[in-house]
C-alpha cells in the first residue's frame, strides 16, 4: 500500500502530433509498466481508429510504479486526455482527477490553439504545469523560440521547462523526477466518509459498467455497499482495480488514488460520469462538484441504406452510447430516406468517428445527411423552439426570429498568413474580436463566428490558406438573431427533405446555385432527364439538369461466357445498391453531404 | 431444344491491340500438336456423354478463335474429321468458321466446303486502312473485299461480316462509309459491336494514358442507330442487340447462347453450359495441355447454376433478342411459371418507363430500350438485392 504522499496524479496536454502518445509510451516503458516485448506503438490509444488517425478519442488511465534513483517508490497515475477540440469536454473531466499536467509542445511547431485552450482549462483547475519541449532531436527544433512564446504569450514560467525527445528517450528520466518533485500529492482525508468522482466509464458485457474513479476522501474496499449520490442507487462492490494499463484487481482504493470500480451496474444511467460514489452505510454529506453534461452541438440524420437495418442501427447506437455519453440519438422519419435517427455530436470529428465506427464495427451501410447546428426559433407568441433539423423549421409566417449558435474562435497563425485568415473569417460572417502577437512571427486572432460556418469545412480551408500552419480552437459563445431561410432542394420536381438546409439569406442564392451544381456532379445519369432545383419559400432560385443515359449496352458476345457478362452486370448493380431510391431517381450516399463539399 | 458445340482455335498471326480473347501469336510447329490435344479433349467429353446415356445430335458447330483459318487446309480437314467422328451433327446443322481477311485461300475454303462448313464469319472490323492499322489488324480494307469474293467463289452459302464502331479517331461519317462498303458486299449477316476497352490490352493502357480519344456517348448512340438504319435498309433485319440478318440467315449457334440453351466448348478458354453447370476451360496452352496429359478435362472452374439464376440468365440473355425477346411459351415450358410471377414489379416499372413491351406471346425491349439494355437487364438479376 502506498501512502498518499507517494501518489501523483497527472495528465498530458498536447496538440495532435506533438508527441503525447510517444511520451506516454516511453513513460510506460521506463517504469516497466508494459513489458518491452508487449509494447505496440501508442499503447494508450487502444481503438484502431485512434491509432490510424493518431488521435485520442476515449480517455484512458494507467498506473505507473516508479522507483526514484534514491530508491524511493512512487505510484504515478497517468490520465490521458484527448487532443481535439470536439473532446474538450473529456479533457476537463480528466483534469478534475489530477493535480498536475505535462504541457507537451513540439520544439519545431510551437504552441497551438488547442494546447492553449487546454492549458487554460488546466490553470482553471489549479493544476501544476510542467512544460515539456518535445522533439528536440529534430533538425529544425527551436526550443528557444518556444520558451519565449511560453513566457511572453502565456505568461508561464519557462525556466522549469524540460527539453525532451520522447522518440530517443532523451530527458525522459527528468520528466519522471519532475512529476514527483513538482506535482503535489493529492489532498484528502482517508478517515472522512468516502467521496470518489466518476470521471469516466465503459461498459463491459460481463462486468456491466466499469466506473473510473478518483477517490477524493475516505477509503473504498471490495464488498462495500456503495451509494451513487446523484442516481440514488446502491450496489455492492464486486471488484476494484487499477490500470496497468489493463485492469489489475486490488482490495482497496484510498484517498488520492485512481482506479476502477465494478458493482454489477447494468445500466449506464445507474452510474453517470460526474456522479459521486460514497458508502451507503456512512454517506458523505455533500457530493463532489460534478460536470456539466456534454452538449451536442452538431446534429445530423443517420439512415440505413437498407431500410431493414433500422433496428440494427438502433442497437449499434445504443451500444456506442454506453461508452459515449455525449452521443445523442432519437428516431426520426424522412420522406426521402425512410426511418432513421437524428443524432447529436460534440463536433464534426465526433460525428465522423461515430459514423465510421457504425460502418466498421457494426457493418452498417449508412446515409448521412448534412450536419446542422441547433437553431432557436422564437415564434409570434414569444415561445422558443429548438430546431435540430431544417425540416422542423416552422412556417415563416409564424416566426418572429431565428437565432443561431456562435462560437468564439481562437486561431494561431504565422504572421504572413494573417491576411488570408482574416479574409476567410470575413467570408464566413466572422466578427473580429482581437489580435495579439506571440513573439515576432506568430499571431493569435479571435473571431466570433456562426458555428454553422465552422461546419462548412472551415478547418480544411484554414489549413489550405495557411499551408497547414494555422491551428484552431473554439468554444460556444451563445445564440444570436440571424437572417436565416430554409433552402429547399427538389429532385425531379419533388422536394427532398434530407437535402434541405438552413442558410443565411444573403448567401442563399449562391449556395443554391453551388448545391445544384454539386448534386449534378454527384447524381449519376438515369434513364430519364432529372431536373435538380433549389428553392426558397417555394420560389425556384437555381436549376441544373442531369442528362439521361443514352447508351448503355454490352455489345460483345464473349463467346458463350455468360458468367462474365453476368459479373459485369452484377458489378453495375452493386453500384446501384449503394444508392438511395428517391422516387424513380437513384441518389448516391455522398449527395446528402453535398452541402458541405461546395466552395 | 437445340444444342451447340464451340471449338476454340487460339492462334492469330498477331494480336490486335483491343483484343482480350484467348489467343496467341502463331509460331508454326505447334498447330498439329494442338490438334492432338483437342482430339484428346473431344475424346474425354465424348466418353463422358456416352457414359451419361449417349452423345446427343448437335445442331450447330462453331469454330472460333483466335483465327481458325491460321490452320492449313490439311489441318482444317483433320479438325472437322475428328469432330464429326466424335460428335454426330444434324443433317441441317449450321457449321460456322471464323476467318480473318488475309488468312483465306481458295485451297482452305475448298477444304472447309468439303468438311460441310456452310457459314463463314469474317472479321472485317472497319473499312479504313488507317484505323485498321491503329487497331493492330494484319489486313487492309481491300483484303476484306478479296476475301468476300473468294468465299463466294468457293460457294459459302452464308456470310457474316463483323464490324466494330466507336473506335478512337472514328466519326459518324467514317462509320457510315464503313457500313456502306460492308453492305455493298451483300453479306447475309452483319454484327456491329461497339468497342469495349478491356483491361490487359494495349488499348486499355493507352486509354489510361489518355491517348485514345473516343467518340462521346451521343456520337456512339448515333453510330449505333446509323448501323441499325443502314442494315435494315439493306434488308438485314435486326434480331439481336448487335446482330442483323437476311431472312433465314440468323446465326443459329448464337441463338443457342441467347435462348440459354446448352452448348459444349472445346479448346483453351472455351466455355460450356451443359446440364445445369457452366464450365470454363483453362486458357493458357501449357495449363490446358498439362491437364489433358494428366488425364483430366482441362477445366479452370465449374459453376453449378441454381434454378433461380438460370431463370435470371434466361431473362437477360433472351431480352437481347430484339424481335423474339423472351418467349412466354418457352419460359413456361422450362420453368413452369410466367415471368411476371417472378419479375412482376421490375417488368411493370420498365414497361411504364417505355423500355420493355409485354404481350401475350413475348417480353422484349422496345426501340427505346435497346440502347440502354444493360439498365433493363439489371432488374432481372436477383442475386444482388435492390435497395428500395
Amino acid at each position: 500500500m502506498t501512502a498518499i504522499e507517494r501518489l501523483r496524479n497527472f495528465c498530458i496536454i498536447a496538440h495532435i502530433d506533438h508527441g503525447k502518445s510517444t511520451l506516454a509510451d516511453r513513460l510506460l516503458e521506463v517504469t516497466e509498466t508494459v513489458e518491452a516485448r508487449r509494447m505496440t506503438d501508442q499503447v494508450l490509444d487502444s481503438m484502431d481508429l485512434e491509432r490510424e488517425r493518431g488521435i485520442t478519442i476515449k480517455m484512458q488511465a494507467v498506473r505507473l510504479h516508479y522507483r526514484r534513483p534514491n530508491g524511493e517508490e512512487y505510484v504515478l497515475n497517468l490520465i490521458d486526455t484527448p487532443g481535439h477540440v470536439d473532446f474538450s469536454y473529456e479533457v476537463s473531466r480528466s483534469l478534475a482527477a489530477c493535480e498536475g499536467a505535462l504541457l507537451v509542445i513540439d520544439a519545431s511547431q510551437g504552441i497551438e490553439a488547442q494546447t492553449l485552450a487546454n492549458l487554460y482549462l488546466a490553470l482553471e483547475h489549479d493544476l501544476e504545469i510542467i512544460p515539456v519541449i518535445n522533439k528536440i532531436d529534430l533538425p529544425n527544433a527551436d526550443p528557444d523560440r518556444v520558451l519565449r512564446e511560453l513566457e511572453e504569450s502565456v505568461g508561464l514560467d519557462a525556466s522549469g521547462a524540460l527539453l525532451v525527445s520522447a522518440k530517443t528517450g532523451q530527458g525522459v528520466p527528468e520528466v519522471l523526477e519532475a512529476i514527483v518533485e513538482r506535482i503535489p500529492p493529492p489532498q484528502g482525508n482517508p478517515d472522512t466518509p468516502l467521496r470518489a468522482l466518476v470521471f469516466d466509464s465503459h461498459f463491459d458485457s460481463y462486468r456491466g459498467v466499469v466506473a473510473y474513479i478518483r477517490v477524493k476522501d475516505g477509503l473504498l474496499r471490495r464488498g462495500d455497499e456503495i451509494l451513487l449520490m446523484q442516481s440514488g442507487k446502491t450496489f455492492e462492490v464486486s471488484e476494484l482495480a487499477v490500470f496497468r494499463p489493463n485492469l489489475v484487481p486490488v482490495e482497496e482504493l484510498r484517498a488520492g488514488e485512481v482506479g476502477a470500480v465494478m458493482a454489477s451496474m447494468k445500466d449506464v444511467t445507474d452510474c453517470r460520469v460526474g456522479d459521486t460514489v460514497t458508502l451507503a452505510g456512512r454517506p458523505a454529506e455533500e457530493p463532489l462538484p460534478g460536470y456539466e453534461p456534454a452538449k451536442p452541438m452538431v446534429f445530423c440524420g443517420l439512415y440505413p441504406v437498407d431500410n431493414d437495418a433500422f433496428e440494427d442501427l438502433r442497437a449499434a447506437l445504443a451500444k456506442l452510447q454506453l461508452n459515449d455519453a455525449a452521443l445523442l440519438y432519437e428516431p426520426e422519419t424522412s420522406a426521402a430516406l425512410g426511418f432513421g435517427f437524428r443524432c447529436g455530436f460534440l463536433g464534426l470529428l465526433h460525428m465522423e468517428i461515430i459514423q465510421e465506427r457504425l460502418e466498421r464495427e457494426f457493418g452498417l451501410e449508412l446515409v448521412t445527411t448534412a450536419p446542422s447546428v441547433v437553431y432557436r426559433v422564437v415564434d409570434r407568441q414569444g415561445q422558443v423552439h429548438e430546431v435540430r433539423n431544417p425540416e422542423e423549421l416552422p412556417d415563416p409566417a409564424r416566426i418572429q426570429e431565428i437565432q443561431e449558435p456562435y462560437v468564439l474562435a481562437t486561431i494561431l497563425t504565422p504572421e504572413e498568413y494573417i491576411g488570408p485568415v482574416m479574409e476567410l473569417c470575413q467570408e464566413r460572417r466572422g466578427e473580429f474580436v482581437t489580435m495579439e502577437y506571440l513573439g515576432p512571427e506568430r499571431a493569435r486572432l479571435e473571431y466570433r463566428l456562426p458555428l454553422a460556418e465552422i461546419l462548412m469545412e472551415f478547418f480544411d480551408r484554414l489549413k489550405s490558406r495557411t499551408r497547414g500552419y494555422a491551428s484552431l480552437d473554439y468554444r460556444f459563445d451563445g445564440y444570436r438573431p440571424s437572417n436565416l431561410v430554409k433552402l429547399e432542394i427538389l429532385i425531379n420536381g419533388k422536394p427532398v427533405d434530407a437535402l434541405s438546409a438552413i442558410v443565411h439569406r444573403e448567401k442563399a442564392y449562391e449556395r443554391g446555385r453551388q448545391l445544384t451544381q454539386k448534386l449534378k456532379e454527384l447524381i449519376p445519369r438515369q434513364l430519364f432527364e432529372v431536373p435538380i432545383q433549389a428553392a426558397i419559400g417555394g420560389r425556384i432560385i437555381a436549376r441544373e439538369t442531369v442528362k439521361a443515359i443514352r447508351k448503355d449496352v454490352l455489345a460483345k458476345c464473349y463467346g458463350g461466357d455468360v458468367t462474365r457478362k453476368r459479373k459485369l452486370l452484377e458489378k453495375q448493380k452493386e453500384g446501384k445498391r449503394r444508392m438511395k431510391q428517391l422516387g424513380n431517381v437513384e441518389v448516391p450516399q455522398e449527395a446528402f453531404m453535398a452541402v458541405l463539399r461546395i466552395d | 431444344m437445340s444444342r451447340g458445340l464451340y471449338v476454340h482455335i487460339p492462334f492469330c498471326i498477331r494480336k490486335c491491340y483491343y483484343c482480350d480473347f484467348n489467343s496467341f501469336r502463331l509460331r508454326g510447329p505447334e498447330r498439329d500438336h494442338f490438334l492432338d490435344l483437342l482430339e484428346q479433349e473431344a475424346d474425354r467429353w465424348a466418353a463422358r456423354l456416352e457414359a451419361a446415356g449417349g452423345v446427343p445430335v448437335l445442331d450447330t458447330l462453331y469454330v472460333g478463335g483466335g483465327t481458325p483459318t491460321t490452320l492449313e487446309a490439311g489441318q482444317l480437314a483433320r479438325l472437322f474429321g475428328a469432330l464429326r467422328q466424335r460428335f454426330p451433327l444434324a443433317p441441317q446443322a449450321e457449321i460456322t468458321v471464323e476467318a480473318n481477311p488475309g488468312t483465306l485461300t481458295l485451297e482452305k475454303l475448298a477444304a472447309l466446303r468439303e468438311a460441310g462448313v456452310n457459314r463463314l464469319s469474317l472479321g472485317a472490323q472497319v473499312f479504313d486502312d488507317g484505323l485498321l492499322r491503329r487497331l493492330g489488324r494484319e489486313h487492309d480494307a481491300a483484303a476484306i473485299e478479296t476475301s468476300v469474293a473468294l468465299a463466294r467463289e468457293a460457294g459459302i452459302p452464308s456470310l457474316n461480316l463483323d464490324l466494330i464502331f466507336a473506335l478512337p479517331g472514328q466519326d459518324l461519317r467514317g462509320w457510315r462509309a464503313t457500313l456502306q462498303r460492308a453492305l455493298a458486299l451483300e453479306p447475309d449477316h452483319l454484327s456491329c459491336y461497339s468497342l469495349i476497352i478491356e483491361e490487359g490490352t494495349p488499348f486499355y493502357r493507352w486509354h489510361q494514358m489518355g491517348r485514345l480519344p473516343r467518340p462521346d456517348e451521343e456520337e456512339e448512340l448515333a453510330m449505333y442507330q446509323a448501323a441499325i438504319e443502314a442494315a435494315e435498309g439493306a434488308g438485314l433485319a435486326q434480331y439481336e442487340i448487335s446482330n442483323f440478318a437476311r431472312p433465314g440467315h440468323q446465326s443459329r449457334h448464337n441463338l443457342i447462347y441467347w435462348r440459354n440453351q446448352p452448348y459444349l466448348g472445346l479448346g483453351p478458354g472455351a466455355h460450356s453450359w451443359w446440364e445445369g453447370v457452366r464450365r470454363a476451360n483453362l486458357g493458357p496452352l501449357p495449363a490446358y495441355e498439362a491437364a489433358l496429359q494428366a488425364g483430366r478435362l482441362p477445366l479452370e472452374r465449374e459453376e453449378p447454376i441454381s434454378r433461380a439464376l438460370e431463370m435470371d440468365e434466361t431473362m437477360f440473355l433472351g431480352l437481347r433478342l430484339t424481335r423474339e425477346g423472351v418467349d412466354r411459351a418457352a419460359f413456361r415450358a422450362r420453368f413452369g411459371t410466367e415471368p411476371e410471377a417472378v419479375y412482376g414489379l421490375a417488368i411493370d416499372r420498365l414497361v411504364r418507363l417505355g423500355l420493355l413491351e409485354a404481350d401475350a406471346h413475348r417480353i422484349r425491349l422496345t426501340r427505346q430500350g435497346v440502347p440502354v439494355a444493360n439498365q433493363v437487364f439489371l432488374a432481372f438479376l436477383r442475386t444482388v438485392p435492390t435497395a428500395v
